[in-house]
């Protein structure tokens, strides 16, 4: 079991190796590529409340994701959950966008919620009731969101005094998050992670739902012998996981940027997914994998200003970590056969 | 615009080429599929071959090289999706993602010295048929060697799969790896041989984009297409052929979109866009409730591990 939880460093390790090496192949000096990297971004207090702030939304989507992971569901379209709980969220807040009330805030957070729910019970219902794909529809889905915000921001919802840039109108302050800090970024959303954490903690292990859902991720028969309600777990699970993403996205729309447009999100739904595996789907793991996962965003963008590499680096980075955290399950695989357990036990 | 019989037979011609990487990407995906492998990594593999393709007719200047080199490179990055989840039994899906995460970002890094370097012309085949005859000859000549090879190709998928030896191996042992693992078939093998497969049809997928249809790099190029190629392979069934019909709609509908724009038609383009994707889940949920339907085709054993105890 103290691997289970410690392979996840040396992925870690070896992904750093990984990316000193193809920094020296591209012809940089790979200590100080990687120094740009890992340690310059946090090495002040603007960086590291940068860190929290990419943190924020990775954590949420990640937990509402360990749910459906752990229950053998494959909710891959986090992004798109994500974005149209945006889309609902900022709908509430363009309607109060004149108006100021402590009640605004409030109002789009729910919506956002509701609105990723809403959305990931496409995927739950059709699988329940049509036996469909969930993978294949989740990932079908993000795209059509993205297609939705885009004419949104071009279209009907797009700012009239705004010269036809594909924006909205800003939010009023009372649809914004509350900053924790003067100068910092960070704000109030970070709180709706933690909460998250602290509550799917409970729900997981101290439920007869989170006992179910490691039942049935373990044993879909056992879970059907013992008698659990196969469908309704399904779509639980994927309106808890729903619920995490739309509320990332209107912490994204209501905290740092503050209105709509295309790109709310880096592709959070998807690095997310990352996010999880590193964090073995334990609830505290996810911190800690959160934090990794968003220094890599954040290392992106500082080599971007310093050694001139296009951000995209960041996905060599995470694309990477999956790899060898995957690859270093292997060990662990056999390590498991020959404590004589059932192997599917620690496969996702 | 007058809707005149020589401009439909242009825009059937620039609906076939449009259709061409998804045909490439989503017949090689389906060989891979078929053998009961789910390889969500073909966006990452579509764009690591546009670049390595760029990259090699920047360098080398000759064509021929950078199209095989293109094709090696989606077989090497697509090794490494074939190692994780047949030689370390790692899941399909986490590492399809990781692939097509770690391909984008790659593709951007070794890329970052190609942006704005102009394209080589790609040469097109039977040009004076193309002028001369209205109406077909836009449809039938004047394009490259590889759109050619990309409307035989699902036809020869087609025969392989139902009428060669090996065709009959690959699908058995993505119905029943188990059963085909008992016969004697090297399960592992022929999976690794279906992944390296889709890995050098995306890999020409990508280069079709980078030297043929846009002959230039930009970051992110591909643009979603391998994405589209996946939902291929689902629209058509795990059939051949209806991918090629398939791919033709949806690449019909990238076209449609432009002109719709240019003759200033009020259906706004995210709908059609959105529509692949939408038709898609349709299909998905006609043959999923359908249990008959969806048995014809559909690889029994897709996305699981295969474990054979030693």
């Amino acid at each position: 079991m103290a691997l289970y939880f410690f392979t996840p460093f040396i992925a870690i390790i070896l992904t750093i190796l990984g990316g000193g090496i193809i920094f020296y192949i591209l012809g940089f000096n790979p200590i100080e590529a990687l120094k740009f990297y890992f340690i310059t971004p946090i090495s002040n207090l603007y960086g590291l409340s940068e860190l929290l702030l990419k943190a924020t939304p990775l954590c949420l989507i990640a937990i509402g994701l360990s749910f459906c992971f752990k229950s053998n569901n494959w909710n891959i379209g986090a992004e798109g959950q994500l974005t149209f709980g945006a889309i609902v969220g900022g709908g509430v807040a363009l309607l109060f966008y004149n108006q100021e009330g402590f009640y605004i805030l409030p109002l789009v957070i729910i919506a956002g919620a509701i609105g990723g729910m809403i959305f990931a019970l496409i995927p739950a219902i059709l699988k329940t009731y049509f036996n469909t794909n969930e993978i294949l529809v989740s990932l079908m889905l993000v795209y059509v969101s993205k297609l939705l915000l885009d004419y949104l921001v071009v279209g009907p919802w797009s700012n009239p005094e705004g010269f036809n840039f594909p924006e909205t109108r800003q939010f009023s302050d009372s649809s914004r998050m509350p900053l924790l800090f003067e100068g910092l970024r960070i704000h109030a959303g970070i709180f709706l992670a933690l909460a998250a954490v602290m509550l799917s903690w409970f729900v997981l292990y101290k439920t007869y739902l989170g006992f179910q859902i490691k039942v049935s991720g373990l044993s879909l028969k056992t879970a059907k012998y013992a008698g659990f309600k196969g469908k309704t777990m399904i779509l639980v699970v994927f309106m808890i996981s729903g619920a995490c993403a739309g509320l990332a996205g209107v912490g994204e729309i209501t905290g740092p940027i503050g209105q709509l447009h295309r790109m709310i999100s880096p592709d959070y739904g998807f690095t997310a997914i990352i996010v999880a595996f590193l964090g073995r789907l334990n609830p505290f793991g996810i911190i800690f994998a959160s934090l990794v996962v968003a220094l890599t965003y954040l290392g992106a963008e500082t080599a971007q200003i310093f050694l001139q590499i296009p951000k995209y680096t960041g996905q060599v980075f995470q694309g990477m970590i999956l790899f060898f955290l995957l690859a270093s399950d292997y060990l662990l695989f056999f390590k498991v056969k020959i404590l004589n357990l059932k192997k599917n036990e620690l496969r996702y | 615009m007058s809707l005149d019989i020589s401009f439909i037979g242009i825009l059937i011609g620039s609906i076939m080429a449009s259709s061409v990487p998804l045909i490439l990407a989503a017949s090689g995906e389906l060989i891979t599929e078929r053998s009961g492998v789910l390889n969500l990594g073909v966006e990452g593999m579509m764009i690591i071959g546009a670049i390595s393709g760029f990259a090699l007719m920047v360098i080398t200047d000759n064509l021929f090289i950078a199209i095989v080199g293109s094709m090696l490179s989606g077989v090497i990055i697509s090794l490494i999706f074939g190692f994780l989840t047949q030689s370390l039994l790692t899941n399909h899906v986490a590492t399809g993602l990781a692939l097509t995460i770690f391909g984008i970002g790659l593709s951007a890094m070794l890329g970052k010295n190609f942006v704005g370097i102009p394209g080589k012309e790609f040469p097109i085949l039977f040009s004076s048929l193309k002028e001369s005859i209205p109406f077909f000859g836009p449809i039938l000549f004047g394009h490259s060697i590889v759109l050619y090879f990309a409307f035989a190709l699902p036809f020869l998928t087609n025969y392989f799969l139902k009428k060669t030896k090996l065709g009959l191996i690959v699908r058995a042992v993505g119905d029943s790896p188990v059963s085909a693992s008992n016969q004697g078939i090297n399960v592992i093998l022929v999976r690794y041989c279906c992944i390296l497969y889709g890995g050098a049809m995306c890999g020409l997928a990508g280069a079709y984009l980078s030297l043929i249809y846009t002959p230039q790099w930009i970051e992110n190029m591909t643009a979603g297409r391998g994405w589209i190629a996946l939902a291929l392979v689902v629209f058509a069934t795990w059939s051949p052929i209806k991918v090629l019909i398939g791919a033709l709609i949806f690449g019909g509908i990238t076209i449609l979109q432009l002109h719709m724009q240019a003759i200033g038609f009020r259906i706004p383009v995210q709908f059609l866009s959105a529509l692949p994707y939408l038709m898609t889940i349709i299909v998905l949920v006609v043959i999923s409730r359908d249990s008959r339907k969806i048995k014809l085709n559909t690889p029994t054993s897709l996305g699981r591990i295969f474990y054979k105890e030693k």
